[in-house]
């Protein structure tokens, strides 16, 4: 296993976490507004094919965080565009990014009907 | 103190009596936070690579392990305790969209399952998919005027 | 034509004190935590309370707050004539789901977290006027259901910022009465709606001290009494932030409050260990602490002359998402014993 990856992933992901503290703490945006921005940042770098490089010294340290929802987004719809022209402007998007979309409905909908919310003690 | 004469004169004087959040602390902790669940999602990327699954189909693994166990976490309970020490280092890495679909589904089921559960879940992640999708589109446009001659629109 | 009650602006003395006959207060389980647990009647293991929704939840505390109170002054329920109550929930539904069997002519009540000592205005003014000899006033508010409707679900792992204030689990009632021994309402100040231009509903306390100050200042001018008149005075939920900046205003007008004035916001949580922030807030907030601590102290005769003063925020999510302004009110009553 390459741990020099693991690594880069941690730090890589912990840098981009501290970008969205510093916007929890420093601004009144609330958490919908943070994740809108980061997911719309990536996907307006990943179609300007910046992203990439990021990715590609990072691995899951910038796929992870929601910047790299939004470049799977933006590259899912590049690749989409080249092989079915304009079609592809609209299906590739949800294409690339469908398995964590419907991952996310689907264990969303499991855990609320198996569980009750808890008040935050302390 | 002198009598405060204007709104902005009050705005301006409620903001030094206001308490700061610790923002280095709250950093620190958003960063090992963050980064060891991206560390995690590599070493679930690394261990896919050896099973030989290929790079795109093992980040969706990445991403769907990650957001089950935000889900699971979230369902006992236990995510908003880990999100209200590591704040962002648990809200921007993909187990915060999970959280955020999750959390309006189990406190909306009292609601019923349909307008409740159904509707609710999305009242955080919708802005998320919404100007993400919209976003992708616009930029599968836009690559599209610039590359016109390579690409076949039809 | 003359208003004889009416002194100064907006300032009313009683004719006859309208006289407390019996105050009860039940709280959730992190008040219980709190430093003021021994003086509430009762206080619950859990925020559900065997029901199937925090709404429904809610409704019991005041049902059985209201009941408790009634049975403790000993007048049957025929013979109380109105029912003043109200809550946080979208339509006041707190209140009117949970006193609904009750039988008695409700008036619903609203004046976000001032509403319990709007209510014991409005009692107080309907005994004095001869409409009534018994009436309820009752507040309800619930961490849960208010965080539900303002702000996030529970389960969200967000962070809460240092100016935000825990809405308290409780509900307060007290039994106001034509004859008695006291402790009595002797003097009302209700109060206007003060806008200080605040926008941020992470900051009550800031948006609400304005319409604190004005109040407390009205009263004063009204009634020509000095803050030393009252042994105590203490604000609806302005928490930590807006009490000093309270303190700070009212001095600055040339009345110092600070030695004689709390806040229950501060009192009802442990700062330090409940990880609360600011302190506590909600109608339940004030109604649970005068009906559970103040109102014993009277009894003790520790206070004998107290000015309550409840602050409200009037908005909701959506004037806060529209950006508008947080306007606040405040009304004060005074007690003696």
């Amino acid at each position: 296993m390459d741990w020099f990856m693991v690594l880069k992933a941690f730090i890589t992901g912990g840098i981009i976490c501290i970008i969205g503290q510093v916007l929890i703490d420093k601004t009144k945006l609330t958490p919908a507004r943070i994740l809108v921005a980061f997911v719309t940042a990536g996907a307006i770098l990943g179609g300007l094919g910046w992203y990439k490089y990021l990715i590609d010294f990072a691995g899951c340290g910038a796929t992870v965080p929601l910047t790299g929802f939004g470049n799977l987004l933006a590259k899912g719809t590049i690749t989409e565009v080249h092989s079915s022209g304009l079609i592809g402007a609209f299906t590739g998007g949800i294409k690339a990014a469908s398995g964590g979309i419907a991952a996310a409905i689907f264990f969303g909908y499991i855990a609320s009907l198996v569980s009750k919310p808890k008040i935050k003690k302390q | 103190m002198k009598p405060i004469q204007s709104k902005e004169e009050y705005q301006t004087y409620v903001e030094t009596k206001s308490p700061n959040s610790p923002i280095i602390k709250d950093c620190f902790n958003a960063f090992w936070v963050g980064g060891c669940i991206c560390a995690i999602g590599q070493i679930i990327f690394e261990i896919c690579k050896i099973r030989g699954i290929d790079e795109t189909n093992s980040y969706t693994i990445v991403s769907m392990l990650l957001i089950f166990l935000s889900a699971f976490l979230t369902g006992l309970n236990i995510f908003n305790k880990i999100g209200k020490f590591a704040g962002a280092g648990s809200l921007i890495p993909i187990t915060g969209f999970a959280n955020s679909i999750v959390s309006p589904a189990m406190e909306y089921k009292s609601e019923g399952y349909v307008m409740g559960v159904g509707a609710k879940m999305f009242t955080v992640a919708g802005p998320v998919l919404v100007y993400g999708i919209s976003s992708s589109i616009i930029v599968g446009l836009i690559y599209i005027i610039f590359h016109t001659q390579s690409i076949t629109l039809i | 034509m003359i208003f004889i009650k009416k002194v100064g602006n907006q300032s009313y003395i009683l004719s006859k004190p309208v006289n407390i006959a019996s105050t009860a207060s039940i709280v959730g389980p992190k008040e219980k935590n709190g430093p003021l647990h021994q003086f509430f009647d009762q206080c619950l293991e859990d925020e559900f309370w065997g029901e199937k929704s925090w709404e429904k939840a809610e409704s019991k505390i005041i049902k059985e707050t209201v009941n408790m109170a009634i049975a403790k002054s000993g007048i049957p329920s025929k013979d109380i004539d109105f029912c003043f109550a109200g809550d946080l929930l979208n339509q006041c539904i707190a209140s009117s789901f949970g006193l609904r069997e009750s039988n008695i002519p409700f008036l619903g009540m609203f004046g976000a977290c001032s509403t319990f000592i709007e209510s014991m205005l409005t009692g107080s003014v309907f005994i004095d006027g001869d409409f009534a000899t018994n009436v309820i006033c009752a507040a309800s508010s619930h961490f849960c259901s208010a965080e539900k409707q303002f702000r996030f679900p529970l389960e969200l792992g967000n962070q809460r910022p240092q100016t935000s204030q825990w809405t308290v689990t409780g509900s307060g009632c007290a039994i106001l009465t034509k004859e008695g021994t006291g402790p009595y309402v002797t003097t009302l100040t209700p109060g206007k709606i003060v806008d200080m231009g605040i926008k941020d509903a992470n900051n009550m306390g800031a948006a609400m001290a304005g319409a604190a100050e004005d109040t407390l200042l009205t009263h004063f001018q009204d009634t020509g009494r000095a803050p030393s008149y009252y042994d105590a005075i203490f604000t609806g939920d302005l928490g930590h932030v807006g009490k000093d900046i309270l303190i700070d205003l009212a001095g600055s007008k040339g009345y110092n409050i600070k030695s004689n004035y709390n806040d229950c916001g501060v009192l009802i949580f442990d700062k330090e260990n409940q990880d609360t922030h600011s302190g506590g807030s909600g109608c339940g907030c004030i109604a649970s602490v005068f009906a559970g601590y103040i109102y014993q102290m009277l009894q003790q005769k520790k206070y004998r002359r107290v000015l309550m003063i409840a602050t409200g925020a009037l908005m909701n999510s959506t004037s806060s998402q529209q950006g508008e302004s947080i306007p606040g009110i405040a009304h004060a009553i005074s007690i003696e014993v």
